[in-house]
């Protein structure tokens, strides 16, 4: 993994059209700008994360599903 | 075409029912070629992985629990699979379903819609913007909330 240091207001450019600049740091956290064409998907980490797991959950749904009536009185 | 499957064995389905997901279901990344098909229970579906016969979603059309669910992804996912927001008509939506022993408790990921281009037969799992979908909704606990406010 690359590993840059920044300061605060100061940014990094990743393939010419992509900036991610540090905004505020308080503590332990950190506000990241980020600048980039539509065409790019921006998503917290966390979020695929769960969504990875969530599907792994899924697939270990069992062939038997249940009957329609169970959709009948909830 | 025939086809091995985690429900139903060996099947023979339509070519049509073929899907292609260019960068798979996340968690999933390497399997491409689903196919959808219906389940014998409805309202869910199956999409069965074309490459692993043991590796096979259960999908339910989210409308069915939640009527005011809109995906709300980014233009850049759509565009993926070449459609836009407001292509209706050529969008298919469904989200994931997990059915644990106790199926009361099932559950489905809406915040990880799966959006189909049933034109070109080409999906993409996205991710929702919208902080109010998440990846466990009770399905059943959703319909009686439903049935109440009807009432």
């Amino acid at each position: 993994m690359l590993i840059l240091s920044r300061k605060k207001n100061e940014s990094i450019i990743i393939n010419d059209n992509i900036e991610i600049s540090v905004v505020e740091i308080k503590g332990d956290q950190i506000k990241l700008g980020i600048n980039a064409p539509r065409s790019v998907k921006i998503f917290r980490q966390e979020i695929y994360r769960a969504i990875q797991q969530a599907n792994k959950e899924a697939v270990k749904t069992s062939s038997n599903l249940p009957d329609i009536e169970i959709f009948k009185n909830p | 075409m025939e086809i091995q499957t985690k429900a139903y064995g060996l099947i023979d389905v339509d070519e049509r029912q073929k899907i292609i997901f260019p960068t798979g279901i996340l968690g999933f990344e390497n399997l491409k070629e689903y196919a959808l098909l219906d389940a014998s229970q409805q309202p869910f579906y199956w999409l069965q992985s074309l490459d692993m016969s043991e590796i096979a979603f259960v999908l339910i059309n989210p409308l069915i629990f939640r009527p005011d669910y809109t995906p709300d992804v980014s233009a850049a996912e759509l565009q993926e699979i070449n459609l836009t927001a407001d292509d209706k008509e050529n969008s298919l939506i469904f989200t994931i379903v997990t059915i644990p022993e106790d199926q009361s408790r099932m559950t489905a990921n809406l915040q990880g819609p799966v959006i189909i281009n049933r034109k070109e037969r080409i999906a993409r799992q996205c991710i929702s913007t919208n902080a109010k979908w998440q990846t466990q909704h009770f399905i059943l606990d959703e319909l009686a909330a439903l049935k109440d406010s009807v009432c």
